[in-house]
């Protein structure tokens, strides 16, 4: 057994209650300590993934249980890219959020940025369905923190809802998982497989209900229609840095049903057959279609980015819902891309929102540095609306090209094409009200609008700490474009090794003694 | 006692969905209160009910024991639960206290109509 497998929750889990208890009055000395645990989060991840690409299911049994009785975290290639996108992810919004002040504006922001980095990596590696329970708890308890991370009237409100939603979502969670149990006897993901490949059609109809109440709560997760309500108002109403860390929230309950769904409700299996992807291919063509026309009408910034965000769940989805390892290597690219331009576009608009000192898409004097963060904005809006030359544009090729299915082609090529039509749109309209209109407009005699509420910032030109990860994060995206060809590779071998459910299953339950 | 408990959960759930679905925050923390009581005797009661058996395994050969693992997952989901109460109510105090409303949704007001989209659910 490889001890570092656990690291990813492990190193988080010590440093948030560090910093929480002996660093909550040094905001310096929490920002050293939680940037420095996320670099080393982050080169942990790289060592993984690098372990996970030789091809082998690496398991580790916690407490050296044997696999249906102990809980077991599995590092295969699909857990190590999710961890290693994690890590990334984290360290740019981190970063982001030192520069801007933002951790600064409540209290123990970084103790619930480490937490949450514990839940989104635990629920990436475990192979127990309970087990995925308990991280997806962390991983929502911290993010209510962070949610409502500074206050404010819309933002407690907003927090509510978004709490509520999340505690019947858990709720429903062990309802499946409560109906799973009973019906299989057992939770191991890797058991489950084994228990309900047994299963004759007769008899599934118990673990059909089980598999499709899983999906629901993942749905909810991941903003799939009907579910996806409470996704616009919680991102649009949640501070900016932590709105671009939830973008690899809605990833966990893609990785979740991609996990789920493939390995113990897989295709192939007679109790299950089919029947995740009747639901999802539907559900996700309607969810483009509610992304699509909220990032034409919405009216201020945050909220047109968290429908963008929504469209690009649904696009994600119409891959996944086709459950085959071509459309799966393109919902990989595609969750890796959309995860950084979702992120690129909260932190861009955070720099902007702070300089114009509010988010409505209405027409005000030019903001300092206007051509550089209406060409940031530009970039970015390239990214997430998918024209090349970044890697939205390659993600969408490749979801199209994977969807050439008789009898889900024409709706998936018309959702996808339709929506990407209007997002660029949405998004041409939103910048040149932003950018281009405003330099048409003659400041008024003070120059400066002040609204009350948010903390106001002086429209000082920005600092090259401030805007670096919005530049990283495109860096990203320009880089998964340029290296395409190595990426999909990687996420071929990782989709083959998903759909190869008997090397999962004898890697966790007959596992070779190495020591 | 098979009817009591599957009466028991269907009417907590029933109780739990409609309290949820109310307007303010402190019946829709009551109905989450009301649904975990109810998942967690769906759990007690997923591993097969029985009477007056120990949840270990005789080493006399006496066969019959009762399932331990849906009782540690019980007790792993009334903690969560009950954390996630405790949550949920400071949060809704918070929300109370700043928008001096206990409403759950958002207002129709100066602000746009995405954010009240969720008061049409």
């Amino acid at each position: 057994m490889i001890h570092w497998i656990i690291a990813p929750v492990i190193l988080p889990a010590l440093l948030a209650p560090i910093i929480a208890f002996v660093m909550r009055h040094d905001i310096t000395l929490a920002r050293v300590t939680s940037i420095l645990g996320t670099v080393l989060l982050l080169a942990i991840a790289i060592g993984l993934t690098i372990l996970a690409a030789g091809g082998e299911t690496n398991v580790y049994r916690l407490g050296d249980w044997p696999a249906p009785f102990g809980i077991v975290l599995v590092l295969d290639r699909l857990s190590a890219l999710m961890v290693l996108l994690t890590a990334i992810l984290a360290l740019i919004v981190l970063i982001h959020a030192v520069a801007t002040g933002w951790d600064a504006r409540g209290r123990h922001f970084h103790a619930l940025f480490q937490f949450q980095l514990m839940g989104i990596c635990g629920a990436f590696l475990t192979g127990d369905a309970f087990n995925l329970f308990v991280f997806f708890e962390v991983l929502l308890i911290a993010s209510y923190g962070l949610m409502i991370h500074s206050g404010g009237r819309e933002r407690m409100r907003a927090g509510v809802q978004y709490v509520v939603m999340n505690l019947a979502g858990s709720t429903l969670f062990l309802f499946a998982l409560g109906t799973l149990y009973a019906s299989t006897g057992t939770l191991n993901i890797a058991d489950l497989a084994v228990r309900i490949s047994q299963i004759p059609v007769e008899e599934a109809a118990l673990v059909r209900v089980a598999a499709m109440l899983l999906m629901v709560v993942f749905a909810v997760k991941a903003a799939l229609f009907p579910v996806q309500f409470w996704l616009p108002a919680t991102y649009s109403n949640a501070p900016a840095p932590v709105a671009a860390l939830f973008a690899i929230m809605t990833k966990v309950g893609a990785y979740a049903i991609l996990r789920l769904h493939t390995t113990a409700f897989g295709p192939g299996l007679p109790a299950t057959e089919g029947m995740a992807g009747a639901w999802l291919f539907p559900a996700a063509i309607v969810t483009i279609a509610i992304g699509a026309f909220g990032v034409l009408g919405a009216r201020r910034l945050m909220p047109l980015i968290a429908f963008s965000v929504v469209g690009s769940m649904g696009t994600l989805f119409i891959a996944v819902a086709v459950f085959s390892p071509d459309a799966t290597t393109a919902a990989l690219y595609y969750i890796v891309h959309s995860t950084f331009a979702a992120a690129c576009l909260f932190l861009i608009a955070d720099l902007v929102i702070a300089r114009r000192t509010e988010d409505r898409l209405t027409t005000m004097p030019p903001i300092a540095q206007n051509g550089l963060f209406a060409a940031l904005f530009f970039a970015a809006a390239i990214g997430m609306a998918g024209l090349p030359p970044l890697s939205g544009f390659l993600g969408k090729l490749l979801v199209l090209d994977a969807l050439r299915v008789p009898g889900l082609m024409g709706w998936a090529w018309t959702a996808v094409l339709a929506g990407s039509l209007l997002t660029i749109v949405g998004f041409a309209r939103a910048g040149s009200t932003l950018f281009w209109k405003p330099s048409a407009v003659v400041a008024n005699a003070s120059g400066t609008v002040v609204v009350p509420g948010e903390v106001v910032r002086p429209a000082t030109s920005v600092t090259p700490a401030e805007v670096a990860p919005s530049i990283a994060a495109l860096a990203t995206l320009a880089a998964l474009s340029i290296f395409a060809g190595p990426v999909s590779a990687y996420l071929d071998a990782t989709s083959a090794q998903l759909f190869n459910r008997t090397g999962y299953v004898s890697a966790v339950l007959n596992p070779v003694e190495e020591n | 006692m098979e009817f009591i408990i599957a009466s028991a959960i269907g009417v907590l759930t029933a109780g739990g969905t409609y309290l949820i679905l109310r307007l303010r925050t402190f019946p829709v923390i009551l109905g989450l209160a009301l649904l975990s009581y109810a998942v967690n005797v769906f759990l007690f009661a997923s591993g097969r009910l029985a009477i007056d058996m120990a949840p270990i395994l005789s080493k006399y050969g006496d066969p019959s024991y009762t399932d331990p693992l849906p009782q540690a997952l019980v007790l792993t989901a009334i903690v969560i639960s009950f954390g996630m109460t405790a949550v949920l109510v400071l949060i809704g105090l918070g929300a109370f206290l700043e928008a001096e409303s206990d409403r759950i949704d958002m207002d129709r007001g100066e602000s746009d109509s995405d954010q009240n989209k969720d008061a049409a659910q």
